[in-house]
């Protein structure tokens, strides 16, 4: 073997594509650091970010393209395969046993005790101690102490993943020291940051991925925000399409509201959310993964109680302590994963027709007549193409989501929220959505709409409120709504929003 | 999807029997008889046709407990013991108070144990198996202490219930005038109430039934109670076909109830199956038990036996669920 | 000694709660004495051994319904080979039944992690399997047990040398579960295994991360639960000095020995101390009620009522600490 003349990087992954079944995550993706470098990791939702970092850390095997650590093949099919050839990555999530102490942690890691010692009182952590159990620590805590572990073991790659996210500023400060004198002594960091300012002051570049494609690398520069802003949403801005109907004048001050929402907050992910939602109009929410949406609509829907704020119903303070409350006040979900909102081995008709069932009173015969009617109306009003006796499990993820959605049409809709209820469907089954959504409102229902695709909240919503870090930071006019503006607004770099973001 | 393009034979068998799963246990039966025709020729009659499903009924009755608690993902261990409580306590009060009070009492432990199995899934979040098999540890402790307090007083099986459990007429088995209705109600009732709707979908998801607006617990207290009941009444046919009153009379039934709702196509993780293949999996078991003592197979190897194919049904559902 | 207290508070307390337990049977009963604590010990000890037993597999996250079964398989299998066997052979008798146990339980961990169906159901099937296996071995209860091996397990402690009066206070059986699930369990506990084991019944993800194999430490979870197991067997096989092919009452026991015990149903946390304790005060508050005497088949119903609830608030408290 020949030595090479030009420094090989000390990371090269290139050409990494995966798919899983149909769903194509990553078509070309790649990343390239040299010794000493910090690079930032950017990409919308659902750009592929997320497969990438797990075919990086070896808890997925790319179906195509290699990945280089000091230009050996990675031939990681373990996570502790990954860290012996020298990735050692930091999750959001800590991946420390919670009923070991922190010296069992180390010995079941196999992580260098001194070492260790030594990056948890460099990180800011003075009086750890190792007998300490996992799960009486602050998360913060937690976080360090994973950095530190990944540090102890001298690892040629660092990934860290929000690293920042849930630590108080003076931390940090000393983290990104640390991480800065990482790559001063020659290693190479990935990181993963919704904090342009952070990313501004650490990163020498940033690698930015759309639509599983690595679509440009550039240098960290004064005003680079926005560049980054335009490549991950694409050159091309969507058609931005006006819709006839403008329904803001529904939502016109002084009317009552259908949904009040005030200081709505569950102590840690979700801060202090505000807004009205009118009958009649389509409310978007957006926000980047993990601002506190996930929490927002669980506590709206009932599946979790409000540690902070409350809400009103029609000008009735409301408290669900079940779904089943929330229901019965005409608030129904459609959520996020349609995985948990469908009976996937039972037909169409069973899956629309549950919640006509679930009250004691509709427990005996059923009507039968009357409810297929029902289900059939929804069925027709959502045009799912499907046998209506077919298990919804052979359906298409499209029709699978519609009918996650028919389920309230033949129920009867007034309040809905939808999570995401676009994600991974075809564009004719988005246009389906989109107009009976709209339909939905103008026969007087109230909307609240969260997507994860920015360029909807222009062809669905009337207005929407841009969620940071667990707050409102800005509320915006569909019509002004452009992809850059919200983007911008969901990073956190609207002015007033700089201020608020949390530590 | 992607499973519509073009689907191999194989695949396409695998669907068309998923779709019809009672073939392959009709299939399965009658080749059971036909092997059993070979082993002992003549055999297969008239009475003993009769005679099988005498046999299989209380089975298949017991196995409905099984079935309705599997739908939601649970599994009713206590089952036996209430059978064998209700035919006791019936059995030993007749003296006292005439067959049709007798009966009505003998129902009031077995509703009680089942409610106490319901509380304690609903409210507590015990697992189904662990709380069944709990109370049903209590209720054979309690029947103890029964039997010590009756045990002057002799026991009666009426003659009713033995007409009921074993008698026939014209050669075929009057337990059927319970049986056949029983199997129509639930058979048409698991698709055609509202109830039984809820039992699949609590089985096949508990979030999405929770989002659908089902109260988890209301189901779960109804669906124990209404299991005791079916057990309850199981003993009352049992013992009149056993005509002896003990106190382990319906655990022998037990474990085949599990595996009866197993074969039939039940999932033990719920949201799947149904009362009609429960029947045909009590029939199977019948016969093979008929077999196994023609064989001369001993005690252990049929609990082996069934506690196999228990587990090679689950792991083999796992794999086909998993393959869509 | 803050922290022990704060952590073991629940094993003290369950200690304290023995502790009285005694002076109230003393009370109750002036004439309890050695013989008694020695008949008590002798009763505890297979209740013991399968509380260990599942409180192992508990701990990773799992459960173990065969154990009562797989007890039932060892010990008729001791007894069907010591009957006519010489003091040596018992002796190999006794290591191919502990080898047979941690076989078994090695077999259920392989079929839960092969078959991916969920241990409760593996487990499920395996208690018939293994029972039927205990009837094939011996369809009635009959064997024998080798005298040196009762021996170990009757009578109190007595050192060479020292005088009886030191030391036969305490019951050969209580010494002898003690060294047994001492030599099986604290060699594992502080090492690797050990922390893998509590590390995939905390969080599976997270010691998946952190390099642990998760399949091959579930197996010897329930491998060391069948282990633990087979000495439940042999101490049967040696207390009544037979082996029996029908289970006894010593799963539903188990369980909530293991919950009383302060081991959370889900895994990650507690020891076998715990259990072990809390086992013992079961057996204790079933002879206190005898002592009482209580129909001894109502003390059945209050034993069986104490386990259903203690069971059901277990239930709870796993329910509160997922949320």
């Amino acid at each position: 073997m020949a030595k090479q003349d030009s420094p090989a990087p000390i990371l090269d992954a290139s050409g990494v594509s995966k798919t899983f079944g149909a769903v194509i995550a990553l078509r070309d993706a790649s990343l390239r650091i040299d010794a000493g470098e910090i690079v930032a990791l950017m990409g919308a939702n659902g750009a592929g970010k997320s497969t990438f970092v797990k075919i990086l850390t070896g808890a997925l095997r790319p179906d195509s393209g290699h990945v280089r650590i000091r230009g050996r093949d990675t031939n990681v099919a373990s996570p502790s395969q990954a860290r012996k050839s020298g990735l050692v990555p930091v999750y959001q999530e800590p991946s420390l046993i919670p009923d070991l102490d922190v010296a069992d942690n180390l010995t079941l890691g196999s992580t260098p005790k001194e070492p260790f010692r030594h990056w948890v009182s460099e990180l800011g952590i003075a009086d750890l101690r190792l007998d300490a159990k996992i799960g009486q620590l602050p998360l913060a805590t937690l976080r360090i102490l994973d950095l530190a572990r990944a540090l102890a073991t001298e690892p040629d790659v660092l990934l860290l993943d929000e690293m920042t996210a849930a630590l108080p500023t003076n931390l940090v400060e000393r983290v990104l020291r640390v991480v800065r004198q990482q790559a001063t002594s020659g290693r190479a960091v990935i990181y993963i940051s919704h904090r342009f300012s952070e990313i501004a002051e650490l990163c020498d570049r940033a690698s930015v991925l759309r639509d599983g494609v690595t679509v440009g690398d550039l240098p960290i520069g004064p005003a680079v925000e926005d560049q980054i802003v335009e490549l991950m949403l694409g050159a091309k801005l969507a058609p931005n399409r006006k819709r006839e109907v403008v329904a803001a004048d529904v939502a016109a001050p002084g009317s009552m509201p259908r949904l009040k929402v005030r200081g709505l907050g569950d102590g840690a992910k979700l801060g202090n959310v505000s807004f009205d939602l009118h009958p009649g109009e389509v409310l978007g929410v957006v926000g980047l993964e993990g601002q506190g949406q996930d929490e927002l609509f669980d506590i709206l829907a009932g599946f979790r109680p409000a540690k902070a704020g409350s809400f009103e119903i029609d000008g009735r303070p409301a408290t669900f302590r079940d779904p089943a409350d929330a229901i019965a006040a005409g608030v129904t979900l459609v959520p996020g994963d349609r995985a948990n909102a469908l009976f996937m081995d039972r037909s169409v008709q069973e899956n629309i027709a549950v919640p006509l069932l679930a009250r004691l009173r509709h427990w005996g015969p059923i009507p039968m007549r009357a409810q297929t009617r029902r289900v059939n109306d929804a069925i027709e009003r959502l045009q799912i193409e499907t046998r209506a006796q077919g298990e919804v499990r052979r359906l298409s993820g499209g029709n699978q989501q519609k009918v996650t959605i028919a389920r309230w049409i033949a129920k009867g809709v007034q309040t809905l929220l939808l999570f995401d209820p676009t994600r991974g469907i075809d564009v004719r089954t988005k246009r389906q959505i989109y107009a009976l959504v709209r339909d939905l409102a103008d026969q007087g229902a109230a909307v609240l709409f969260y997507t994860s695709e920015l360029n909807e909240v222009r062809l669905a919503c009337d207005r929407a409120v841009v969620i940071f870090g667990g707050r409102v930071v800005d509320v915006i006019d569909a019509a002004e709504a452009d992809d850059q503006t919200l983007m911008r607004a969901a990073y956190g770099l609207t002015e007033d929003a700089d201020e608020s973001v949390p530590a | 999807m992607r499973d519509l393009a073009q689907p191999t034979p194989i695949k396409r068998l695998v669907r068309f029997l998923g779709d019809n799963p009672m073939i392959p246990l009709i299939v399965l039966l009658l080749g059971l008889i036909g092997l059993l025709e070979v082993l002992r020729p003549g055999i297969v009659n008239e009475r003993w046709i009769a005679n099988t499903i005498k046999f299989a009924i209380p089975l298949a009755m017991l196995a409905a407990c099984q079935t309705l608690t599997m739908l939601t993902g649970g599994i009713d261990l206590s089952a036996g013991v209430v059978a064998t409580i209700a035919a006791f306590v019936m059995a030993t009060q007749v003296p006292h108070l005439g067959v049709p009070l007798a009966i009505a009492v003998s129902l009031v432990p077995a509703l009680l144990i089942g409610l106490l199995n319901g509380v304690g899934i609903a409210f507590f979040r015990v697992h189904p198996l662990i709380m069944t098999l709990g109370t049903g540890l209590v209720g054979t402790g309690i029947l103890q202490v029964y039997q010590r307090s009756v045990i002057a007083s002799g026991s009666v099986v009426p003659e009713v219930l033995g007409w009921l459990g074993s008698g026939r007429t014209w050669g075929v088995p009057n337990a059927l005038v319970l049986f056949v209705p029983f199997a129509v109600v639930l058979i048409i009732g698991q698709r055609r109430t509202g109830f039984g709707r809820l039992l699949y979908a609590l089985g096949a998801n508990p979030g999405a039934a929770r989002l659908s607006g089902v109260r988890a617990w209301q189901v779960y207290i109804a669906l124990y109670v209404l299991s005791a009941l079916i057990a309850g009444i199981t003993g009352l046919l049992y013992v009149g076909l056993i005509k002896a009153p003990s106190l382990s009379l319906v655990n022998p039934l037990m474990l085949p109830s599990v595996a009866a709702a197993v074969i039939g196509g039940t999932s033990i993780f719920g949201g799947r199956g149904g009362y009609g293949g429960t029947i045909l999996g009590a029939l199977i078991l019948t016969v093979l038990g008929t077999m196994l003592t023609l064989l001369q197979m001993p005690e252990g190897v049929r609990r082996i036996l069934f506690g196999a194919i228990i587990l090679a049904v689950t792991a083999i559902y796992i794999r086909l669920t998993e393959s869509n | 000694m803050r922290r022990i207290l704060s952590e073991n508070g629940w094993v003290i307390g369950l200690a304290a709660m023995l502790a009285l337990l005694l002076i109230f049977t003393k009370m109750i009963q002036p004439q309890f004495g050695l013989s008694g604590l020695d008949s008590l010990s002798r009763a505890v000890l297979p209740f013991a051994f399968a509380t260990a037993a599942m409180a192992v597999v508990v701990i990773a996250g799992g459960i173990d319904l065969s154990v009562a079964s797989m007890m039932a398989v060892t010990s008729v299998t001791a007894a069907l080979l010591m009957q006519g066997a010489g003091d040596v052979a018992a002796a190999g008798v006794v290591v191919f039944v502990l080898l047979l146990g941690l076989a078994m339980g090695a077999l259920n961990g392989a079929l839960i992690v092969v078959t991916r169906v969920p241990d409760i159901v593996v487990t499920l099937s395996m208690l018939f399997v293994w029972e039927g296996v205990a009837l094939l071995v011996l369809n009635a209860p009959g064997g024998a047990a080798a005298g040196w091996l009762k021996a170990m397990i009757v009578g109190g402690v007595t050192i060479p040398g020292v005088p009886d009066g030191m030391t036969a206070w305490l019951p050969r059986s209580t010494l002898f579960m003690a060294l047994v699930i001492g030599a099986i369990w604290l060699p594992i506990r502080r090492s690797r295994l050990g922390l893998s084991i509590y590390a995939i019944g905390s969080d599976a993800n997270a010691a998946f991360r952190s390099g642990v194999p998760v399949a091959r430490t579930r197996i010897a979870a329930y491998a060391i639960c069948g282990l633990l197991s087979a000495c439940g067997g042999l101490s049967l096989t040696f207390s009544t000095g037979i082996g029996e092919p029908i289970p006894g009452p010593y799963l539903l026991a188990s369980v909530a020995g293991v919950v009383l015990g302060g081991v959370v149903l889900g895994g990650g946390r507690g020891g076998l101390l715990g259990p072990i304790i809390a086992v013992v005060i079961l057996r204790l508050v079933r002879l206190d009620l005898t002592l009482l005497a209580v129909d001894p088949n109502v003390t059945t119903i209050i034993e069986g009522t104490i386990m259903v609830v203690v069971v059901m608030l277990g239930g709870l408290l796993a329910a509160k600490g997922r949320h």
